[in-house]
Parts: structure tokens; C-alpha cells; sequence
């Protein structure tokens, strides 16, 4: 082959591999960024005066007495709104019986509204849940309620062939000509005094209980639920993965019987994991009985199972790379196997064992499906370590997924839900960049 | 017959060891190693004298090193390898079923081609052994480690160094740490696999320094592709040729007066 052409096809491959990854850089920077903008929104928000009274009320956090007066000033900004409806109510007993009912029913979703954005009315009952306690927590979720007070939502489903068209009405409109007129421009002009929203760093999300099914709190029972599965998974792989890799390099003979048992566990690998979830369900649960119902441990030995074939085949890798001189040198001195084997080749593995128990370690924080019929729960109290052998816990995977599909109010926990997202990546990421650390100071040891 | 080229292989001064009057360490009778079909060693009889060096020479794939791994049973690590005949040592078959493998590679000790310390510490490298045996005690082991480094004329370059990674050392140090660490069991007899092929010069004129200071200490048998190498250290040589024993005798009568045609036309580099 000709010299020019030998460096064109040169050129060109190094040309290629480099755009694939650059590719590979580019869909890691597309994906990752908005979990993280978005994640760190659960963090780092515009808190309003309600979630400083929520945090001091109910966890008592924060400056009373700056809380107080806050929430004082945020009353008395608020009283005009509540004096207008007031007034208003008593004004439409005057008028007919036709426009009576009409104003009614108006008023009531506007009450209603208001109770949303700011809480109960002054003087009212305590209700019961959390959420209709305060009023919006998060200016974000504060500005998008104001909206809905000032603009009625509508589809104009008129044209048969088109999906339906959103109108968004001025709510003012019904309105039009009462005293209550007024109320509209007032909450649009003093919506910062009523809220008071300020920029508010909320790390301990990660340490709070939820309340209210993750209206209001954070997100501990599912980091903690996370931790308790993966390192549940990890006490039964571990030991059992490198007991059954030493078996299958250092005694097993190559026969038929052996190859069929190393093709089972690379097809282990490949079966898709709702099928372990299922038969974590069908053989722990109900037929070991393990536990009565879901628990986290039936769900620690089902993410175990799923993991096992990597860590029979990763920690099998680095055993067989183990050179043979080692044992050789061992042998010769009169070492009998296992001690060769405990003393010399499982220390030379062992940046291979470890790496790979740290990577299973990322695979068994992360899976979803398996702990579905096995161990999650949508909302659950922090366990303690001994109630994890009877009870079920919520878990971050299955919880992003459960928020984002089966809660009652799936928009109004949006931030909840990412910052889940961003503290699974997160731990994922550590536990991959331990791996790679480990590994590195665990060779360079060997390597002197 | 070139007695000019046969004159430089010469050994310089050193005694002619006849064979008679010798005590026989390990006894080969009609020996055979097989591997699976294939006879890697073909019915060798001789007889290897205690407190000598005694070199095995012969070209590639003769079935040398087979038969320096039968010696303390290395070759059972390979699959569908056997032996047949006798090897005696101690009075015993080293290959009958009753002979404990761990407690024969104990008293034969093996240095191996390539340079293999453990990647453990330069004590924990010569330590190994003893602990194995059972020495816990702390002082105890430091004086073993000691010893066993003076006698592979290791100790003052690595006195300082105990602690270190015996991967950082050279790999002529790293040699010598492996004879130390075989010699700290107390072995009798110590087989060495071409010990200096992956050494330079300077590095296997010390290991072969060393292989005369431990000479009447321990029997040694060194398997060598280095013609000279023999002639320089050992006492007594057996040339191997395609499995079979062509000839053994004292190492000063081998190489100045060959008796086979073969060895002859080996020794003076006509083939091998």
C-alpha cells in the first residue's frame, strides 16, 4: 500500500474514533445537565414565608422570631385579599337570585384557589392534611398558582380533527363591574409582600422525612431505603460471587458440565430484570418466605441474584489474570492451594474483585424493577436496621418512577422528583469514581 | 574436533569430581514423564550427588525442565501430566501416592526463570515460608529473614528496604529475594530453572557467585541454555537430547572430552 494512502486511512479512523467520542461526550452533557439544573432545584429555591413557618412549626427550624414577624407582615399584606371576598359575599345577597348562584359558585373556586396559594383563611378550622395547612412553599409553584387565580383554564374542543385548544380567560372577567374587581390586580401587585420568597439553600432534603407524601420534606426514607438494598445485595453477592469464582478457575475441570454452568451464568446476565423481580416475588417471598410481604431483605437477595453473574464474571476475570508464576512460587514453598489461594491470588485480584463489586454496587442502587414485587413502597418511614429483615421500604428508583406516574399530584412535586434523579446519578457516580480510586491505589500497591 | 573451541569452554581451576564415592540425593530409575500421549522424558536413570551443583543442559523442548519440575512435583499443576519409573528421594517415590507434596516441596526449594516475588513486602516475600511452617513469633522470623538474606547476598543492599515492595527492586535483586525466600524453608536441595535468563551479565555473575557460595550447603540442580554457565559452575553435567539422557558426567570431562557424537556437536554450538 502506498504511503499516502496508508496515512488517509490512518487519518481518517483516528478522525472517526474521535467524533464517536465526542458524540459520547456530547449525549453525557445533554443528559446530564438538566438533571442536574433541575436536580439541584430541590436544593437551592425561592422558599416563601409558608415554608419557613413549615419548617419551624413542624421541626422546629429556623428563627422564631424572625419567622413571626415575617409572618405577620405576610398577614397583613394578605388581609385586603381576605376583607374584598369577605365584603363581596356579603355584598351578592343583594342581587338576584340568577346572579346569586352564579357569583356563588365563582367565589368558591376562587376561595378555594386563594387557600392554595396562601393557606387557610384567618379564623378557619385546622384541616387535617399537611398540604392544605400552609399555603405554596416554592415561589415557582407560588407564581404558577397565581396564574390560576388570574386566569381561568379552558379547551375549545370545537374542531373535531385538531386535539383541544387551551383559552386561558382573565378570571376578572367574571367579576366585572363588583367590588371584588379589584382583588385581581391587588394579588398581582403584592404577591412578594403576601409570600416573601428568598432564596433559600434546603440541604438537609436529603435528611428530612417526607410529609405528605412528598408534598412538603424531603427524601431520607429512600436514600436510606437505597443504602439498606444496596449493601444488603452486596453481603450475599460478594461472598458468594468470589466463593464461585475461586470454585470455577482454581478446582473446577473444564468438563461439559462446567461449560454449561459458565453459559448459564452469562445468560444470567442478560435476562431482563423485571423477570428477577418477578421470580424474587414468586421464589423468596412466596415460596422461601423469607418475609411475609415485600422487605427490604427479600429485595437485598434479589438484587443480589441480578448482580451475582457480573461479580461471578468480573472477580473470575481477575482471578485467571493472576500471573501463574505466583502460584507457582507459592506452591513451591510448600503452600498447600487454599492458602495459596487466600494468601497470594485473592490479594493480586483484588482490584479486579473490588472494582467489580463496586460497579454492581452502582447497578444495585440504581435497578428499578426487581424491588418492585420484592422490596419498594411508594411512602414509608425511615427503617431501622433490624426492621429491614420484615419490612418494606421506599427506595430512590422506584420512587422517581412512582412520582412521576402514580402521585396524586404529579406537578406540584416535580422538584421532589428530580432531585431524587440527582441524588441517584450522584451516588452512582461516586460509587463508579470509589471504583476507579480503588483501583487505581490498590494496583499501584501491587505494582510497588 | 576443534580442541581450540573446547579449550575456551573450559572451566577455569576447579576440581574434577569423579563419580564414585558419592551419596546419591535424588535417584532417577527408568523415569518417564508424559504429557497426556506425548514422552517428554524418556526412561532417565541417573543419579544426582548430594552437596554438588549439577547442571542439566540440552536445547530447547529436550525435556530438561520437565524433569527439574518432576523433582519436587511442579509439574502436577499441568493437566494430563504423569510420570512413570522411579525418583527417589529419601528412600521414597517422590511420585508414589503416600509422599506429601507440601511437606516434599518444603525440603526441595525452586528458583524459576523469570523473577516471581510475591507483591508483598521484601519480609513479607522471605517470611512467607517460615509462616507457612507455622513461625508466628516476630523476632524469630526477623532472624530467619535476616539469614536467609545474607546467604542470597541480599542483605546490605536491602537491609534498609524491608518495608518496601519487593516489585520496586531490580530484577537481579528480585532473583536473588526469590533464592533467599526458597532458602528460607531450609530446603535440601534447591532446583533452579534457568535462573539467569532474564538477567543481564552483571546481574548473573552474581547469582552465579552466590550459586558457588551455596555450593556444598545445598545440592543444586540448575537447569541452563547457557553452555559456559554450566561449565563455570557446576560439578557434574547431564545433557539431555530429545527426552532421553545422552550423557552425565563430571562437568570438566563433558566438555573436554565428550563421549557421544552428540553432545559433542552440542557443546561446540553445531546445533541446539
Amino acid at each position: 500500500m502506498k504511503l499516502a494512502t496508508r496515512r488517509v486511512l490512518d487519518r481518517s479512523f483516528s478522525g472517526l474514533g474521535f467524533f464517536s467520542i465526542g458524540i459520547m461526550a456530547a449525549s453525557l452533557v445533554v443528559m446530564l445537565a438538566p438533571m442536574f439544573v433541575r436536580g439541584l432545584d430541590a436544593f437551592v429555591f425561592k422558599a416563601t414565608v409558608e415554608h419557613r413557618r413549615l419548617m419551624l412549626e413542624r421541626l422546629g427550624r429556623g428563627n422564631r422570631d424572625a419567622t413571626s414577624g415575617e409572618v405577620t407582615r405576610a398577614a397583613s399584606a394578605r388581609q385586603p385579599v381576605y376583607d374584598m371576598i369577605t365584603r363581596f359575599k356579603t355584598e351578592i345577597n343583594d342581587y338576584s337570585a340568577d346572579q346569586r348562584r352564579i357569583y356563588r359558585g365563582a367565589v368558591r373556586d376562587l376561595e378555594s384557589l386563594v387557600r392554595e396559594l396562601l393557606g387557610p383563611f384567618p379564623g378557619e378550622a385546622q384541616p387535617v392534611l399537611i398540604r392544605q395547612q400552609f399555603g405554596q412553599t416554592r415561589w415557582d409553584r407560588a407564581q404558577a398558582k397565581i396564574r390560576e387565580i388570574l386566569y381561568v383554564e379552558s379547551y375549545d374542543y370545537s374542531d373535531p380533527t385538531k386535539m383541544g385548544v387551551r383559552i386561558e380567560t382573565p378570571r376578572v372577567e367574571a367579576f366585572r363591574g363588583t367590588s371584588l374587581e379589584a382583588l385581581f390586580p391587588y394579588i398581582e401587585a403584592h404577591a412578594e409582600e403576601m409570600l416573601r420568597p428568598r432564596t433559600t439553600v434546603y440541604w438537609r432534603f436529603l435528611f428530612d422525612g417526607s410529609m405528605d407524601a412528598h408534598f412538603f420534606g424531603g427524601i431520607w426514607p429512600e436514600v436510606l431505603g437505597t443504602f439498606y438494598l444496596t449493601f444488603g445485595a452486596m453481603i450475599f453477592a460478594v461472598p458468594m460471587g468470589i466463593i464461585a469464582a475461586i470454585y470455577l478457575v482454581e478446582y473446577a475441570r473444564d468438563t461439559w458440565l462446567i461449560q454449561l454452568l459458565r453459559t448459564c451464568i452469562s445468560s444470567l446476565a442478560g435476562v431482563p430484570s423485571i423477570v428477577f423481580g418477578l421470580f424474587g416475588l414468586a421464589f423468596f417471598i412466596n415460596t422461601l418466605h423469607v418475609s411475609e410481604s415485600k422487605s427490604v431483605l427479600a429485595g437485598s437477595i434479589t438484587l443480589a441474584v441480578l448482580v451475582l453473574p457480573t461479580v461471578i464474571r468480573a472477580s473470575e476475570e481477575a482471578i485467571r489474570a493472576v500471573p501463574l508464576t505466583y502460584r507457582e512460587a507459592a506452591l513451591s514453598l510448600g503452600a498447600g492451594k487454599w492458602h495459596t489461594i487466600v494468601s497470594v491470588i485473592l490479594p493480586a485480584a483484588l482490584p479486579g474483585i473490588l472494582t467489580s463489586i463496586v460497579i454492581s454496587m452502582g447497578r444495585a442502587a440504581g435497578e428499578t424493577a426487581p424491588i418492585i414485587f420484592t422490596a419498594a413502597v411508594s411512602v414509608g418511614k425511615p427503617l431501622k436496621l433490624w426492621e429491614t429483615a420484615s419490612q418494606p421500604t421506599p427506595a430512590l428508583p422506584w420512587n422517581i418512577y412512582n412520582l412521576a406516574t402514580e402521585h396524586e399530584a404529579v406537578d406540584e412535586i416535580r422538584h421532589i422528583q428530580f432531585g431524587m434523579v440527582l441524588t441517584l446519578v450522584v451516588l452512582v457516580l461516586l460509587l463508579n469514581v470509589t471504583a476507579i480510586v480503588l483501583r487505581a491505589r490498590v494496583s499501584k500497591k501491587l505494582r510497588g | 574436533m576443534a580442541p581450540t573451541l573446547l579449550a575456551t569452554l573450559r572451566p577455569p581451576a576447579r576440581p574434577e569430581v569423579s563419580q564414585e564415592g558419592l551419596t546419591a540425593h535424588v535417584s532417577a530409575r527408568e523415569f518417564s514423564v508424559f504429557y497426556r500421549k506425548v514422552e517428554a522424558v524418556k526412561q532417565v536413570s541417573f543419579d544426582i550427588p548430594s552437596g554438588l551443583v549439577t547442571a542439566i543442559i540440552g536445547p530447547s523442548g529436550c525435556g530438561k525442565s520437565t524433569f527439574l519440575r518432576a523433582i519436587n512435583r511442579m509439574n502436577d499443576l499441568i493437566p494430563g501430566c504423569r510420570a512413570r519409573g522411579e525418583l527417589v528421594f529419601d528412600a521414597a517415590n517422590v511420585y508414589s501416592p503416600e509422599v506429601d507434596v507440601v511437606a516434599l516441596r518444603q525440603r526441595v526449594g525452586m528458583v524459576f526463570q523469570k523473577p516471581n516475588p510475591f507483591p508483598k513486602t521484601v519480609f513479607e516475600n522471605v517470611a512467607y515460608g517460615p509462616r507457612l511452617q507455622g513461625t508466628r513469633d516476630r523476632v524469630r522470623l526477623a532472624s530467619i529473614v535476616e539469614r536467609s538474606l545474607v546467604k542470597a547476598a541480599l542483605w546490605e543492599e536491602v537491609k534498609d528496604r524491608l518495608s518496601e515492595n519487593a516489585l520496586g527492586l531490580s530484577g537481579g535483586q528480585q532473583q536473588r529475594l526469590c533464592i533467599a525466600r526458597a532458602l528460607a524453608v531450609d530446603p535440601e536441595i534447591l532446583l533452579m530453572d534457568e535462573p539467569t535468563s532474564a538477567l543481564d551479565p552483571r546481574s548473573t555473575t552474581r547469582i552465579e557467585d552466590l550459586i558457588g557460595e551455596l555450593r556444598g550447603s545445598y545440592t543444586i540442580v540448575i537447569v541452563t541454555h547457557n553452555m559456559q554457565q554450566a561449565a563455570r559452575i557446576s560439578d557434574l553435567t547431564a545433557f539431555f537430547y530429545e527426552g532421553v539422557l545422552v550423557e552425565y558426567g563430571p562437568t570438566q570431562r563433558l566438555f573436554t572430552t565428550p563421549e557421544k557424537k552428540q553432545t559433542e556437536d552440542y557443546i561446540t554450538g553445531r546445533f541446539g
